[in-house]
């Protein structure tokens, strides 16, 4: 039996963050960013001697275009006792996401036809700022972190990326873009800012990948 | 204009380097010809558009217009900076829409205090454990002790968009005074104390060091780690869940109860006024309005009126710009967590107690970009005059 949960309950926010999260790096490109909007509805199951079981209605936004919105249910199980196994994630979207292949293409020439790797460091900076170029290398860190913020959670973690401390363009042979991050992702319920290494490869027509990453150790002071 | 050219084959590529070599046609690759399956894209001076054009379509090349009036586009840009940088700029030459330093922000309450010295006089109630002084402002216009409204933002230092919009906030407050019917009423009748840096130390540091950092900056016995979380050291469930006793986590909660100077200047500036009726707090992110109780996860006894009075403010916030706020308590709407100062002020005996998170739900966080800055603050302004019209109204 299925209990329901206020959706201005900080559980089912967590839920619902997470859910975006990986909903976010299935479907992300560098061109298309999407972002949770709002958590409509949030149901609980306990399984026993399995886990518990999430049933969510969520609204999506495309971070390119406010107005563009897609609904989404999704079933999340986080399993019980289990600290190393990611939660269960499978979704519904509602209707079509806006076809983002120019955009992808076009950031995907630029950046092959770059004559030095690219290389940039806090974007946003401190004020905010993101310059027009780097905005698609920071679509591209907000899907990957999708990845890493699904094989981290619990139910008791909610995980964004606060920063990009440093973006390194790594050169390849193939036609995959791979790129080397140190991002920052802020964890809200201890507050801890956590720094984390990602490799992300992606192609305009294989979405993308993070390959590997690495939790980094925290400095003391500052 | 900036046309762009989709060349099919080697041969119009090398079309275009040719193109590219004749300089008196002034070209600016912006992406240069190389290979067949990479766009080019190129400015070209108004007077040679033609020329170009026509060179390209006597070669059967593909091009489209990429921006049509370049010029335009740069002069709307400055425009927009110009007036970005003129709006909110009366006498002063501060500019509330962008991000201070904590020595402008103080040059700032200076000259506010100065400029409505009839109403506005600086306080300082404190020292941050850096010996830097902890500045209130004073909005009253008469009376002796009258019934106060407390205000505070940038506890936790990274959240850069309360420092910036208490700012606003205070200088709106003064500029309304005898021009808007509701706040003159309510500055007839009560004071407003607002602290528009309450961890200056860590400000300092965000500015200097860490971006991100939060707590403040005491040393910890025993510990490399540095800082306590101003906001898990007030006297309320110390020491409960929620909060850590580890001094190198983000959370901790400090030795004891009131241990950081910033915490205790404030406790006792409250305790020692005595007539403080309502205490609110600013925060950033998640775009929440909480009251009481986050050490516990039990409702408050004013539960009922907290929560329409929390529902009103968040209605006015949504009124200008559609941003959602979501109403709670601590406990249900994020997490139990102790030692924070909302759950402090609401059993020393001050029903009115909010705490506001502000801006955005993430995709920004702690990095709110300088142009969100007025519009925040804007919008909570709408949802403190809310909350402070209602405890004028209902004096207890």
């Amino acid at each position: 039996a299925a209990m329901e949960l206020q959706p201005s309950h900080g559980l089912a926010n967590r839920v619902a963050t997470l859910a975006a999260g990986y909903l976010c790096y299935r479907r992300g490109s560098p061109g298309r960013g999407l972002v949770l909007r709002s958590l409509r509805r949030a149901r609980r199951q306990d399984i026993d001697d399995v886990g518990h079981k999430y049933y969510l209605e969520l609204v999506l936004e495309d971070v390119l275009d406010k107005d563009s919105t897609v609904n989404c249910t999704a079933e999340v199980l986080y399993h019980l006792g289990s600290k190393n196994l990611a939660p269960d994630v499978q979704f519904t979207l509602e209707g079509e996401l806006k076809n983002t292949d120019e955009a992808d293409n076009v950031f995907y020439n630029r950046i092959r036809s770059l004559e030095k790797e690219l290389v940039a460091e806090n974007i946003p900076d401190s004020h905010g700022n993101v310059s027009p170029e780097m905005e698609p290398i920071r679509r591209l860190a907000w899907v990957a972190s999708g990845y890493i913020i699904w094989q981290n959670s619990t139910e008791n973690t909610k995980f964004h990326l606060a920063q990009i401390k440093r973006v390194k363009q790594v050169k390849r042979s193939d036609e995959y873009l791979e790129f080397d991050y140190m991002i920052l992702l802020h964890e809200m319920v201890s507050q801890e800012i956590i720094p984390w290494q990602m490799t992300v490869l992606w192609h305009p027509q294989h979405g993308v990948q993070v390959t590997q990453d690495s939790r980094q150790p925290k400095h003391t002071s500052g | 204009q900036v046309l762009r050219i989709k060349t099919r084959n080697e041969e119009e590529v090398k079309q275009l380097q040719l193109l590219e070599s004749l300089e008196h046609l002034e070209l600016d690759f912006w992406i240069n010809p190389s290979a067949a399956a990479l766009p080019v894209d190129v400015r070209v001076p108004a007077h040679n558009v033609q020329a170009v054009k026509a060179f390209l379509e006597s070669q059967g090349i593909e091009y489209s217009i990429l921006i049509e009036d370049l010029q335009a586009v740069l002069d709307k840009e400055k425009e927009d900076m110009d007036y970005s940088q003129q709006r909110d700029r009366s006498s002063s030459s501060f500019n509330y829409g962008t991000y201070h330093t904590l020595d402008d922000i103080y040059a700032e309450l200076d000259h506010l205090a100065s400029e409505y010295s009839s109403f506005v006089s600086k306080l300082q109630i404190g020292e941050s454990y850096e010996k830097r002084p902890l500045y209130v402002l004073k909005f009253s216009t008469g009376g002796s002790h009258r019934p106060a409204i407390w205000l505070d933002a940038g506890i936790h230092s990274r959240e850069w968009v309360t420092q910036a919009s208490a700012i606003w906030i205070a200088k709106k407050i003064a500029s309304d005074y005898g021009k808007d019917p509701s706040i003159t009423s309510l500055l007839n009748q009560m004071d407003i104390f607002l602290l528009t840096v309450s961890n200056p130390d860590g400000y300092v540091f965000t500015h200097t060091t860490n971006r991100m950092w939060r707590k403040t900056r005491s040393k910890n016995a025993g510990s490399l780690c540095v800082g306590v979380d101003p906001n898990r050291n007030w006297d309320a469930g110390f020491g409960g869940p929620g909060a850590s006793s580890n001094p190198c986590s983000d959370s901790y909660r400090g030795p004891s109860a009131n241990s950081e100077v910033e915490v205790r200047s404030v406790v006792n500036f409250i305790k020692n006024h005595g007539n403080i009726k309502a205490f609110l707090t600013l925060h950033s992110y998640s775009q929440l309005l909480m009251y009481p109780y986050g050490y516990k996860c039990t409702q408050p006894a004013d539960y009922a009126e907290l929560n329409a009075l929390g529902r009103a403010a968040a209605s006015s916030i949504r009124s200008l710009y559609g941003t959602t706020f979501t109403v709670g308590s601590i406990c249900t709407t994020i997490y139990q967590a102790s030692g924070g100062s909302i759950d402090w002020s609401y059993d020393y005996g001050i029903k009115y107690s909010f705490a506001f998170e502000l801006r955005d739900t993430g995709r920004y966080g702690f990095v709110l970009p300088a142009s969100q800055i007025i519009p925040t603050a804007e919008e909570t302004w709408l949802g403190l005059k809310k909350i402070m019209e209602h405890v004028r109204d209902n004096p207890y």
